[in-house]
């Protein structure tokens, strides 16, 4: 569950995030090692996130179905295919799987 | 003839902006119908993924914070994890401040509608920040066509995200059974096409390779939302890599991947990838 003092705080954090530019404009300059610690961090994050609920489901494994449609739909997206071909494929192997049968 | 060849040719350029806007609104407003059916459909109330939407207006968070209470994290780990994704919009602030200050000549009365004004234009200007209108502003030499190409995408965009998100929810709440679907996979697919170009050099591979690794390895151990915050443990690889390859000198074409510059082609290369839609 999120509840609504959370989604207010990420909000919050976020906004500040926005306008921290348009305020300190010509009086700060965002060295490039931060910058780039800042986009490594999130690249990390994403490729972290996308493995942990591409193959994990509480504490223990997720089945194989859901993280096969995953690889699927990973390659497609290495492979430049548009946004929604991704994902309407990764869901349908995981759903064409699941009818065969595998967990 | 010729006059009308010349406004035929501004409609051009003109439209041409539109038209990139919209097809950009398209693709995230795919997104956000997934979203906001993932969202609901893994057991979160509508107002969830609706709040997010107009509140925060950041996809890559909103996806990476519901993901991390879907997968039974707590509310503190979402935060987390969506503030650091976010922390790349404060370089974004600082690249296009110019189009969120008064145009040049309106600032000269110095009345206090110009001042209001400006801050209106400041409070609006910082939510609409995001990778696609930074993508779209910087892309524009004339700080007058900047202007334009930022709230045109800003806005459109806030708009279409914030529908397609509510759509999204209507739908999701209709589907009983996800697993069936397979839409429990439609999340981490999409968070994989949004990480996927950021993969360009072989530090940053590396330290997602190392990040995804210790995150799932923590699932077991951890409680859940903590082994994603461990996995930016993962940064360090950058660092081992790189004194690696100087020592045994392999610097070649690799070389390239450690020199880092901040120009508007950095941020047009990076904008709409790493955490962005």
């Amino acid at each position: 569950m999120l509840p609504m003092t959370a989604i207010a705080a990420l909000a919050a954090l976020t906004y500040g995030m926005r306008l921290a530019g348009p305020l300190l404009r010509g009086r700060m300059v965002v060295p490039a090692r931060a910058e780039r610690l800042f986009s490594d961090s999130a690249t990390v994050l994403l490729i972290a996130l996308a493995a942990t609920s591409a193959l994990t489901a509480g504490h223990g494994f997720a089945g194989w179905a859901r993280p096969a449609g995953v690889l699927v739909g990973g390659l497609l997206a290495a492979r430049r295919a548009p946004f929604p071909v991704v994902v309407v494929t990764a869901a349908a192997v995981t759903a064409l799987l699941r009818l065969a049968g595998v967990p | 003839m010729a006059a009308a060849r010349r406004e035929r040719s501004r409609d051009a350029a003109g439209s041409g902006l539109y038209r990139d806007v919209a097809l950009v609104c398209l693709a995230d407003g795919i997104v956000g119908l997934s979203f906001g059916a993932a969202a609901v459909a893994g057991g979160l109330p509508w107002w969830v993924p609706v709040a997010l939407s107009v509140l925060v207006f950041a996809g890559g968070s909103q996806i990476a914070a519901v993901g991390v209470v879907l997968g039974g994290g707590s509310p503190v780990a979402a935060v987390a994890a969506g503030a650091v994704l976010n922390t790349r919009l404060l370089p974004y602030g600082l690249a296009v401040a110019d189009v969120m200050s008064p145009a040049a000549g309106d600032g000269a009365r110095g009345s206090t509608w110009t001042a209001v004004r400006g801050w209106l234009t400041r409070i609006v200007g910082a939510h609409v920040i995001t990778d696609e209108s930074v993508a779209f502003a910087l892309r524009q030499a004339d700080p007058a066509r900047r202007r334009i190409a930022f709230w045109t995408c800003g806005l459109a965009l806030f708009a279409v995200w914030n529908v397609c998100v509510l759509l999204g929810v209507l739908a999701g709440s209709m589907i009983t059974d996800t697993g069936a679907f397979g839409l429990d996979a439609t999340f981490p697919a999409v968070v994989v096409a949004l990480a996927l170009p950021a993969l360009t050099s072989r530090p940053v591979r590396k330290a997602a390779g190392a990040g995804a690794v210790i995150a799932v390895a923590l699932t077991p151990v951890l409680p859940a939302g903590l082994p994603l915050l461990a996995a930016l443990g993962g940064l360090a690889a950058r660092r081992i890599g790189r004194r690696i390859g100087r020592r045994i000198g392999r610097r070649g074409p690799h070389g390239v991947d450690d020199q880092f510059t901040i120009d508007e082609t950095t941020y047009q290369v990076r904008a709409g990838q790493a955490g962005g839609l």
